[in-house]
C-alpha cells in the first residue's frame, strides 16, 4: 500500500467519524487541528482505523501516537 | 433502516454513528419519547450512542441520563435531585464482572465465600430496591460475563473458590430476582459475550485505556441486545411471521417437484435443516407469534406441501394462508388487514432476494431479514430480537388460537344476512369489573401494545399501573369477552380519574379483534353506572390523534358525548352528562368477576 493510498483511506475514515466532508489530514495533523477530536472521539477513531485497515494497534502505540503521520507509519508496517 | 438490521456491520455503525443519527431524525417516522437513565460501572458513552440509533429505528426517541464513571451505586441509592428531576422511564444498570467487589480467595472457606456472596448480592439488591422505590420504573440489569482467566483451569467452574463458579452463582441469583420481581429485566451479557467470544469481548486494552468493559467492536452487539429489551417493554415487538414456502420452509418447489420431491425430513442433509427450521418456527408460534403464509403457488400445492408428513408445521398452524400469484407486497397488506395489525408488526421471511427487495421497497415498515443459507435461518430470526419477550401473559400463549377463532367467526358472519342476528348467535358473555392483581401484567401490557383502538395512547409501566391500582381516586375497568368460540381474554381497559364530580377518562383502549361486537358499549354502560354510584355528574373523554388511532376519532361522538374543544393538532375533549344515560349494549350479557364479590 502506498503512502498516498493510506492517506486517502485515512481521510475517508476521519470524514466518517467526524461527519465532516471538509476534513483533510496530513502527517502533522493532531487532535488540536480537528474540533471534535476529544478523548471519546479518539476511541471511535482508533476503532474505525483498525476496522478500515484490518490492523490492531498495540496499547503502547495508541498512547504514544503523536500525530496522523505516526499512525500512517504503523499502518504501512503492518497492513 | 437497513444498516441497523441484523446482521449489521458493527464497524460501519461505530464509524458513521453521527450521520446515521442525522438520517434517522430526518425521516418522518412518528416516535414516542422515553427517558433512559444509564448507571454505569464502566464507560458507556458509545453504548448510549449506538443504543440510540437502534431505538430511533424502533420508533423510540430516547433521552439519556448518564451517571458519572463508576458512580452507578451512589447515583441510585443516595438522594439524587438530578435523576429525580429527569424522572426516568427506564433505569439501565451497566455493571459487568469488572464491578464485582471481591472474588473468593484461594484460601477462603466455604462459609467465607458464602458470606462474600451474600454481601455482593445485598450490594445489588439494595440498589434495585432503592430504584424501584424512588423511580417506579422498569429496571434493566446486566448479568455478568465469564472471567478472562481461570485460576484453577476447568476446576474453576465447580470449586466454590473459582471465579467461574462465583459468577455463575451470581448470575443464577440475578435470574431468581428477575423471575420474582415484575418490571425487572436481565440484559444477558453472559450469553451475548459467549456468542461474541469471550477472548475477543474481554479486551484488556479497551479496559485499561478507556475503561470499556468490552472490546469496542462488540458495542453494537451489546446495544442491539439492550435496545431489544427496551423496545419490547415499550410495546414495539413484531407480532407475526409471514412465511414463503418453497426453499424457505422446505427445499425445492412443490409445484414443480411434487410433494414427494420437496426436501424435508431426515433423508437428506438439506431436508434435516428444513425440518429443524420448521420445528423452531413451531416453538416460536407457541410463544404467541402468529404464523401466516405468503407464497407464489397454487393454493392446493401449498396446502399439500404443508401436509408433508415430515413437516412440523401443518396448514392449521397458520392463521392466514395466501398462496396465489399476486404480488407479495399486496398479499402482505391483505394479511395485515386480516389480522388487524400494523405492517410494522410483520416479519417477512423469503429466500428469494427479488421478493425481499420488492417487499422492503414497497412496504418499508415490514422487517425483511436477509435469508441467505437455510442452515442460518434459525440464527437470523433468533438474533434479530423481533419477538423479544419481556412480559409473558397467558393470553400470549393463546393468541394464535384466538385469531383462529376470529377467522371462524368471520365465516359464521357471512352466513347471516343481519348483523344483529349474527351477534346474537355468538352468545357473548362479558366480565367487566375493577382490576384484579392477577390481571395487572396483562393490563399493563395492553396499554403498551394497543395502538389503533386507543383514545389517549397513554403507556403505563408496571409500577405506574400498580400506583393506579392502589389509588381510590380512579375508576378502573377491565373487560373480558367470551363467546361460543372461546375466551378472548382481557380485551378492553378503561381508566378514569375522579376530579370532584367529574371523571376524566385518561385511558380507553380495546383490542381490535373484538371490534363491532358491542364491547365498547358494554364498557361505557358499566363506566357510567359506576360513575353515577360515585355521584359523578360529568364524564370527560379525550382523544389524542396518533398515526394509528384514526379509527376512534369519532368514538365519543358515537357514544353520545358532546365535543367541547379541539386544538390545532386535532386533540379533542368530549363531555357526557351521566344523568339520563341510556344503556347502549344490546348483545353482551355482562357479569362481574367472582373474585370481587
Amino acid at each position: 500500500m502506498t503512502e498516498q493510498e493510506i492517506y486517502e483511506r485515512l481521510n475517508e475514515v476521519f470524514r466518517d467519524v467526524f461527519d465532516d466532508d471538509e476534513i483533510e489530514v496530513f502527517a502533522e495533523t493532531t487532535a488540536d487541528d480537528i474540533e471534535d477530536w476529544d478523548s471519546l472521539a479518539h476511541i471511535n477513531l482508533i476503532a474505525a482505523v483498525e476496522d478500515e485497515f484490518g490492523v490492531r494497534f498495540r496499547m503502547g502505540e495508541v498512547s504514544s501516537m503523536k500525530n496522523v503521520g505516526e499512525m500512517a507509519e504503523i499502518i504501512k508496517d503492518r497492513a | 433502516m437497513k444498516e441497523l438490521q441484523y446482521p449489521f456491520d458493527s464497524g460501519y455503525l461505530l464509524k458513521k454513528k453521527r450521520s446515521i443519527k442525522k438520517q434517522l431524525l430526518a425521516d418522518d417516522m412518528p416516535r414516542v419519547e422515553k427517558k433512559i437513565a444509564v448507571l454505569g460501572g464502566s464507560t458507556a458513552n458509545d453504548i448510549v450512542d449506538i443504543t440510540e440509533l437502534f431505538l430511533l429505528d424502533y420508533g423510540i426517541k430516547p433521552q439519556f441520563y448518564l451517571s458519572e464513571y463508576n458512580r452507578y451505586w451512589q447515583d441510585a441509592v443516595f438522594d439524587n435531585p438530578e435523576l429525580q428531576e429527569f424522572a426516568p422511564d427506564i433505569v439501565f444498570i451497566h455493571t459487568t464482572n469488572k464491578n464485582i467487589l471481591a472474588y473468593p480467595d484461594i484460601n477462603s472457606t466455604k462459609e467465607e465465600v458464602d458470606k462474600l456472596f451474600s454481601e455482593q448480592l445485598a450490594h445489588f439488591e439494595t440498589m434495585w430496591k432503592a430504584i424501584a422505590d424512588k423511580y417506579h420504573c422498569p429496571i434493566i440489569q446486566n448479568n455478568f460475563e465469564q472471567p478472562y482467566f481461570r485460576l484453577m483451569g476447568n476446576r474453576d467452574c465447580f470449586d466454590y473458590r473459582g471465579r467461574v463458579n462465583y459468577i455463575n452463582r451470581l448470575n443464577m441469583a440475578f435470574a431468581d430476582y428477575a423471575e420474582s420481581h415484575e418490571g425487572f429485566y436481565i440484559n444477558d451479557i453472559n450469553y451475548l459475550s459467549a456468542c461474541y467470544g469471550i477472548d475477543n469481548w474481554s479486551d484488556p486494552a479497551a479496559w485499561h485505556m478507556y475503561k470499556y468493559a468490552m472490546c469496542i467492536p462488540a458495542i453494537p452487539d451489546f446495544a442491539f441486545n439492550l435496545a431489544g429489551i427496551i423496545k419490547s417493554i415499550f410495546g414495539k415487538n413484531r407480532k407475526s411471521l409471514v412465511l414463503d414456502l418453497d426453499n424457505t420452509l422446505w427445499g425445492g418447489v412443490v409445484g414443480d417437484d411434487g410433494v414427494d420431491g420437496i426436501e424435508i425430513g431426515q433423508e437428506t442433509h438439506m431436508g434435516q435443516v428444513y425440518s429443524e427450521f420448521q420445528k423452531y418456527l413451531a416453538l416460536v408460534k407457541n410463544t404467541g407469534v402468529m404464523l401466516t403464509v405468503c407464497s407464489k403457488n397454487d393454493e392446493e400445492n401449498a396446502i399439500a406441501g404443508l401436509k408433508h408428513p415430515e413437516g412440523s408445521l401443518k396448514p392449521e398452524d397458520f392463521i392466514v394462508i395466501k398462496a396465489n400469484w399476486e404480488n407479495k407486497d399486496r398479499n402482505i397488506v391483505a394479511i395485515a388487514n386480516e389480522l388487524n395489525i400494523g405492517l410494522d408488526a410483520l416479519v417477512f421471511l423469503d429466500d428469494n432476494p427479488a421478493e425481499r427487495a420488492i417487499v422492503s421497497s414497497q412496504l418499508p415498515m415490514v422487517a425483511v431479514p436477509e435469508m441467505t443459507a437455510p442452515e442460518e435461518y434459525i440464527k437470523t430470526v433468533d438474533r434479530s430480537h423481533f419477538f423479544e419477550i419481556t412480559s409473558f401473559s397467558g393470553d400470549d400463549l393463546k393468541r394464535n388460537e384466538m385469531y383462529k377463532k376470529n377467522a371462524e367467526r368471520a365465516a359464521l358472519q357471512s352466513q347471516f344476512a343481519d348483523y344483529g342476528e349474527y351477534l346474537t348467535s355468538l352468545d357473548m358473555v362479558g366480565v367487566i369489573d375493577d382490576f384484579l392483581p392477577i390481571y395487572l401484567p396483562r393490563i399493563t401490557q395492553l396499554t403498551n401494545k394497543s395502538n389503533q383502538f386507543n383514545l389517549t395512547t397513554r403507556r403505563f409501566t408496571t409500577s405506574e399501573m400498580e400506583e393506579v391500582f392502589a389509588d381510590d381516586s380512579y375508576i378502573r375497568l377491565y373487560g373480558k369477552l367470551t363467546d361460543k368460540f372461546g375466551d378472548n381474554g382481557i380485551v378492553s381497559v378503561v381508566i378514569g380519574k375522579i376530579n370532584g364530580d367529574t371523571l376524566d377518562v385518561i385511558l380507553w383502549l380495546m383490542s381490535c379483534r373484538v371490534l363491532k361486537r358491542d364491547m365498547e358499549y358494554a364498557m361505557l354502560d358499566n363506566l357510567v353506572e359506576r360513575a353515577q354510584e360515585k355521584g359523578i355528574k360529568e364524564i370527560k373523554g379525550y382523544y389524542y390523534p396518533t398515526a394509528k388511532n384514526k379509527m376512534v376519532k369519532e368514538l365519543y361522538a358515537d357514544f353520545g358525548f358532546d365535543k367541547i374543544s379541539e386544538d390545532e393538532e386535532g386533540n379533542t375533549v368530549w363531555s357526557l352528562k351521566t344523568e339520563g344515560y341510556n344503556k347502549k349494549n344490546n348483545y353482551i350479557k355482562v357479569e362481574r368477576n367472582k373474585e370481587n364479590d
